[in-house]
């Protein structure tokens, strides 16, 4: 709801009632490889339980409503914005967030300059990380397709393309 | 001359340059924004704030209803009331209140603060306060002469006016083979950095007194630390402010993080508690500043060659609601609007005018992308209207060295213009796409091919006397381990200052990078080198850092000799080892290059003590069917002196390409009664990776001795020319004589 006396302010998010406010839902999933049982108020959007209960601030919010993807994580093996996902949705479900990658992977990305000011980066990481698992998805959709779901304001964007081509080792295609 | 173009696009650099200090622990998800901390240390038991808004655009308080069922004394309540000095925001001309004095100027204004624990309780509260206003005319349309009850600055609403004048454009005119005039628009642009604005602040106890510390998200820490001294009626030893790791700023986190800091102080000094604010995406959008919306109008006299007789120049600004930097951007902005050109005769008249919106303020280019969109627009139809290739127009009149701009500044330095523009035809394949979409064209049935130019200047540094009047300073600390650490304001927002200092600093000492150290700003501990913005900081301060460690290194030499490397290394603990707890500096304070002069009253001389040069080219198709223009290639040629870190370098110049695509197409501002309807990322449309194509980076090399390293400045450069240049392509696709930005499908179809 943000300021929400204003009329104008049309991303009314969510509200975040208080534990408790509306009675909780227990349940478990696996988070970066480790079980996690916890209760959770059914409005509780997955970025927050991961942020601000779980210790895992890596992921970002951007937006607030699905569009930036500085949130992604991914969840059963599919890249999710997390901002849009209640936490109680993840029941027993794998979710992996930018955490679980290790940074040691990352030098290619570093080198061709993918990251800038670095808030939409995890996010960034986590869904090219994706495309390299997924490289199959090469073969149908180009990678500037499948990188469209994250908004990067400062880089331009060639610095994350080169850096996932490098990454997953093609060569860089259509240009002298 | 030495001109060496380094084509980033396909050479791969070896050796590897320097990579970004801070970029794996930002690839990695570990660098700690502000809202990413925990409630601990300085932020134990930390309130959440938010902001009370004005529901219109202008009017007089008649009262704020805080709403029925809460617990209000659970509850820090802020009002103007509670400011300890001046309800100002120190700028220019501290006319911008900290919060709402009993009458607001502008939708979404702040009119009142409040605090809780429970963030969500909180968001509830908020929700519930309503401001009563009593409505006054607002004006909406920066473009249309203010009615008497609209009026609300002077006479006339004029928030600034300006005036270049070179040689007698009326004796030109009456002369003229040719006079072509033109109109031309720019709308307002939002910078989202994807960090939306982020600030927090407590209480600590000091030698003076207590002491209010601000840390947060921001691009100048000595703007904010002067915006609370007058405010909160203190001195610099009882405020302090702090840079937290800053995601983005392009401008947005120049001025309006003084008001956000002001608030978060105001109620942690109300609360004596710490208080956190973050601004939602949908808050930041409505409330903080934006690109100034342009109108400029062209009156130009030319010969049959195309070669500029006369310029007449009319640019009007929206300042919106208060004063802000309006002033300097429109000083910038008219600096501009003659473009990288010489002409005999020049008249320039600039005014700003306030009007009831959000206050305009910086953002990447400070006005002149909005001058040279109308300047290259109208070549392009000045070479029209003469039947001649616009290419040519623009060789005719490209600026040489010995010639003067519109303030009689004579250009120097050595950097070939002619063949900046060649290099750039060469690189991008100009000839081949030109004569290729021409054919495509007559075979396509809804598909047309288009390329266009713009070939743009930037000023580096802050205009005409301003680096002057800043008096930036750095220091150099030498630790007790030989290391050395830059001291400076200057701020880390994604655009690489520490990477960049680290390396100055270790060519100047003689280092090796992993023994220099750069300080986070912090005003306790850095001197102020000036804000981060203006293309200034590699340039100007990155000088600052040199001449600092050249201070320290003639300190420790032996008559006036400095040391570099391992003796500059040895000596420094050989020093400590003598003087133990003590401290040891290299000092180093702005001078201007010699001979560079301006007479800032009537805009004459050097407006900049070094301009960088660019040109770009745009190759772009449009869908008749859809009205939809897409790029298909993108070429930009920069002259930044001397490349520091190319990776660095040229991802500021595609990040600013792409900015300035979205400028041009498809950020568009829709208002409803003076506020943003569409602040959100779902309907203010920049571009995502599939929108853009791969952008050419060329880097024309001619160091510039006054800069850092031999650099001119590279961040702003790169947002002037992508957007007539995508215009002249659409011109050349589809014969469409668009003349506004953005040129969204909406906007284009009639034209079609």
């Amino acid at each position: 709801m943000g300021f929400a006396i204003s009329q104008s302010s049309m991303n009314d998010q969510a509200p975040q009632p208080s534990a408790g406010r509306n009675g909780t839902l227990a349940i478990r999933f696996t988070l970066n490889g480790r079980e996690v049982a916890i209760a959770v108020d059914p409005t509780e959007r997955l970025l927050d339980t991961l942020r601000y209960r779980l210790n895992l601030p890596g992921s970002k919010e951007g937006c607030g409503e699905g569009e930036c993807g500085a949130c992604t994580v991914i969840i059963d093996d599919l890249p999710a914005n997390s901002c849009l996902v209640p936490t109680f949705q993840v029941r027993g479900c794998n979710v992996r967030t930018i955490e679980s990658i290790p940074p040691s992977s990352l030098q290619p990305m570093l080198e061709s300059g993918a990251t800038q000011c670095g808030a939409c980066t995890p996010g960034v990481v986590v869904t090219a990380n994706w495309i390299k698992e997924h490289s199959g998805v090469l073969a149908s959709h180009t990678m500037r397709a499948l990188m469209a779901g994250n908004l990067c304001r400062c880089t331009g964007y060639d610095g994350i393309i080169d850096g996932l081509e490098n990454w997953i080792g093609t060569p860089r295609g259509g240009r002298p | 001359m030495r001109v060496l173009f380094r084509n980033c696009f396909s050479i791969r650099i070896k050796p590897l340059p320097m990579q970004r200090l801070e970029g794996l622990s930002k690839l990695s998800g570990a660098e700690r924004y502000l809202d990413d901390e925990p409630l601990e240390g300085s932020l134990k038991g930390c309130l959440w704030g938010m902001t009370v808004r004005s529901p219109i655009s202008r009017g007089t308080i008649k009262r704020i209803v805080y709403g029925a069922g809460f617990d209000w004394s659970t509850f820090v309540v802020v009002e103007p009331a509670d400011i300890p000095g001046p309800n100002e925001t120190y700028l220019i001309e501290n006319d911008q209140p900290v919060l709402a004095p009993g009458y607001v100027r502008h939708m979404h204004e702040a009119v009142a603060l409040i605090a809780h624990e429970d963030r969500n309780l909180l968001r509830r509260a908020v929700s519930s306060v309503r401001v009563e206003v009593e409505a006054e005319p607002p004006v909406l349309d920066f473009r249309v002469a203010p009615h008497a009850d609209q009026i609300q600055r002077g006479s006339d609403n004029l928030i600034k006016k300006l005036q270049i004048k070179k040689g007698d454009v009326h004796a030109a005119f009456a002369n003229a083979f040719k006079i072509v005039e033109g109109e031309y628009e720019t709308g307002a642009q939002e910078h989202v950095y994807i960090e939306n604005n982020a600030m927090s602040a407590w209480i600590e106890n000091g030698a003076n007194g207590d002491v209010v510390v601000v840390r947060g998200s921001m691009q100048c820490p000595y703007y904010v630390l002067n915006a609370l001294k007058h405010a909160l009626k203190r001195d610099e030893t009882r405020v302090r402010v702090i840079q937290a790791p800053t995601g983005g700023g392009f401008g947005g986190k120049e001025d309006y993080p003084s008001t956000i800091a002001l608030h978060a102080a105001l109620l942690a000094m109300k609360a004596r508690r710490p208080v956190k604010i973050i601004y939602d995406r949908s808050e930041d959008m409505a409330a903080t500043t934006k690109r100034h919306p342009s109108l400029v109008r062209h009156k130009t006299a030319v010969d049959k060659n195309g070669k500029l007789l006369a310029q007449q120049i009319e640019v009007i600004l929206d300042g919106g609601a208060y004063v802000t930097l309006s002033p300097v951007v429109l000083s910038r902005g008219i600096i501009h609007a003659a473009g990288p050109y010489t002409c005999e005769n020049v008249l320039i008249e600039g005014k700003a005018v306030l009007t009831n919106s959000v206050p305009y303020g910086a953002f990447r280019g400070f006005g002149a992308p909005q001058t040279i969109f109308a300047c290259e627009r109208h070549m392009d139809r000045i070479a029209r209207a003469l039947g001649l290739d616009p290419i040519e127009v623009r060789r005719i009149n490209l600026l040489k060295d010995g010639q003067t701009t519109s303030t009689q500044q004579t250009i120097s330095g050595g950097t070939d213009r002619h063949a900046l523009l060649n290099e750039t035809l060469r690189v991008s394949e100009y000839d081949k796409h030109k004569h290729e979409s021409e054919a495509f064209n007559k075979t396509h049935p809804y598909l047309r091919r288009g390329i266009g130019i713009a070939t743009v200047l930037h000023g580096a540094g802050f205009t005409g006397n301003g680096e002057v009047y800043l008096n930036s300073k750095v220091d150099v600390g030498a630790n007790p381990d030989g290391k050395i650490e830059v001291l400076a304001a200057s701020t880390e927002m994604g655009q690489g200052t520490n990477t960049v200092f680290t390396k100055i600093a270790a060519d100047a000492a003689g280092y090796d990078t992993a023994d220099v150290l750069v300080c986070v700003p912090d005003t306790f501990r850095v001197p102020n080198s000036g804000p981060t913005v203006a293309s200034r900081t590699v340039m100007v301060v990155g000088k600052l850092v040199e001449r600092a460690i050249d201070d320290l290194a003639v300190q420790l030499g032996q008559n006036g000799k400095p040391l570099r490397g391992p003796s500059l290394k040895k000596a420094i603990t050989a020093w400590h080892a003598k003087n133990p707890g003590k401290e040891l500096k290299g000092r180093a304070t702005y001078t201007p290059p010699p001979n560079v002069k301006f007479d800032d009253k009537h805009y004459v001389g050097d407006a900049y003590a070094t301009f960088a040069w660019g040109a770009c080219v745009a190759h772009v198709e449009v869908d008749l069917r859809t009205a939809a223009v897409r790029v298909l290639d993108f070429t930009a040629m920069q002259d930044i002196g001397k490349v520091i870190n190319p990776v660095l370098a040229k991802g500021q110049v595609q990040g600013g390409v792409v900015q300035a695509i979205g400028w041009a197409l498809t950020e568009e501002f829709k208002f409803k009664d003076g506020g943003m309807l569409n602040n959100t990322l779902t309907n203010y449309i920049i571009p995502t990776s599939d929108d853009v194509p791969p952008i050419r980076v060329v880097f024309h090399e001619n160091p510039y001795p006054f800069g850092g390293g031999g650099a001119k400045g590279v961040g702003e450069l790169p947002m002037d020319g992508p957007a007539p240049a995508i215009l002249n392509a659409v011109a050349h696709a589809t014969g469409a004589d668009a003349r506004a930005i953005p040129l969204t499908p909406e906007h284009l179809l009639p034209l079609l």
